[in-house]
């Protein structure tokens, strides 16, 4: 995680190339104002798989805390390790694996475990529908190599690199997507293992790691915004927040995200100067 | 090590029901130019999601009633400015869940 407060200490082109400073700027925090004299072509330089790697490395203390605690549910409701191994492996979901878990511990129709999954899991649309139109450039199997693996975090850290004006590239998306991944799946296995040990972990907050992580990545979103286009955003925020809190006392969380989503982006669109 | 039949069924249909979702957008958009307000339209995505998932966060369902998870509104407010703050992921987070475990320790 160093390598985002090293950002700062950089003062110019020193003792460094561009492609250095250029490499360790991809990381996820205020960017220094443009060096002079920087410019050129190495400032182009893609960024590679490492950058993506590296820029996921904050958001894996979620992903670990959320997969042991995936784990020690799964342990809970009778799985095996090779069970939630495997989930994790094939399905790569935080909240649907819960559900899951819970509900093979009641024994619920296996149409109906499906059905919940499809519904909690209909937000990934929205998250790649917003990448996807930035990856047309690649072969349709690079596509669905990256689409399989976007995830709410991933996704929230490329749409801060969209929101910071930089460009999306395949190398860097798919180190951040597999650096998740395996992280995910090491931790929810390691959970299903160490299942009795940890009697409570949100005693230890951890289940808030998922919220925090959530918040920065909203603010991140609104750091690089021109005041008038930041007063709209807080505007679309509130609109929000009311209509979650209302969709909320009809349908599942899970549908009101999707549905707040759709009702206030399409808000946005219309309120745009 | 064991693994019943119900749950790789429950496991391989699930993953499917996972999978459309996160890949159909990446097929279509390579055989069609998206307009511009879809573009636009999905340019608002992020801040309405982030903030959904925010709010999902402190939100309890129940069978028939809504409630609020106060611990987490009271956390909420520092993790907002340490993030503005900071602007870093791994501070936000490290510093929220040791708010939040001292919350629940002391209320």
């Amino acid at each position: 995680m160093s390598h985002i407060q090293t950002v700062h200490q950089h003062t110019g082109c020193g003792t460094k190339t561009c492609t250095e400073i250029q490499t360790e700027q991809s990381g996820y925090s205020v960017q220094p104002p443009e060096e002079p004299g920087c410019d050129g072509a190495e400032k182009q330089t893609e960024s590679t798989f490492a950058d993506g790697v590296k820029d996921g490395i904050p958001t894996l203390l979620g992903y670990i805390s959320i997969g042991l605690a995936a784990g020690i549910v799964g342990a809970a409701s009778h799985l095996s390790v090779l069970e939630m191994g495997i989930m994790s492996l094939l399905v790569y979901a935080g909240a649907a694996q819960f559900i899951i878990c819970g509900m093979l511990a009641v024994h619920a129709p296996v149409s109906a475990i499906i059905l919940t999954t499809f519904i909690v899991n209909l937000r990934n649309f929205l998250l790649s529908a917003t990448l996807a139109p930035h990856f047309t450039r690649y072969s349709l199997l690079r596509n669905i190599g990256i689409g399989l693996l976007v995830t709410d975090e991933s996704f929230g850290v490329a749409a801060g690199r969209l929101a910071q004006g930089k460009p999306l590239n395949d190398r860097w998306m798919n180190g951040l997507n597999l650096i998740a991944y395996v992280s995910w799946v090491v931790s929810c296995v390691v959970g299903a293992l160490f299942g009795s040990w940890i009697a409570d972990p949100e005693q230890f907050g951890m289940d808030y790691a998922l919220t925090a992580m959530f918040v920065a990545l909203l603010v991140l979103q609104l750091g690089h915004l021109v005041p008038a286009k930041l007063k709209h955003y807080l505007q679309l925020m509130g609109y929000m927040v009311i209509a979650m809190l209302l969709l909320s006392l009809f349908v599942s969380s899970q549908l009101a995200v999707i549905i707040a989503t759709v009702i206030v982006a399409t808000i946005g669109v219309v309120t745009e100067k | 090590m064991s693994m019943q039949w119900t749950t790789l069924i429950v496991i391989i249909g699930c993953a499917l029901v996972t999978m459309i979702p996160r890949v159909l957008p990446f097929l279509v958009v390579r055989n069609l130019n998206l307009p511009a307000p879809v573009l636009k339209w999905l340019s608002y995505i992020p801040v309405c999601i982030l903030t959904a998932l925010v709010v999902d966060n402190f939100l309890i369902q129940e069978k028939d009633s809504l409630r609020i998870d106060w611990q987490v509104i009271i956390v909420l407010i520092p993790t907002f400015l340490i993030a503005i703050k900071t602007r870093s992921l791994s501070i936000t987070v490290i510093a929220g869940v040791m708010m939040m475990a001292a919350v629940r320790y002391f209320f």
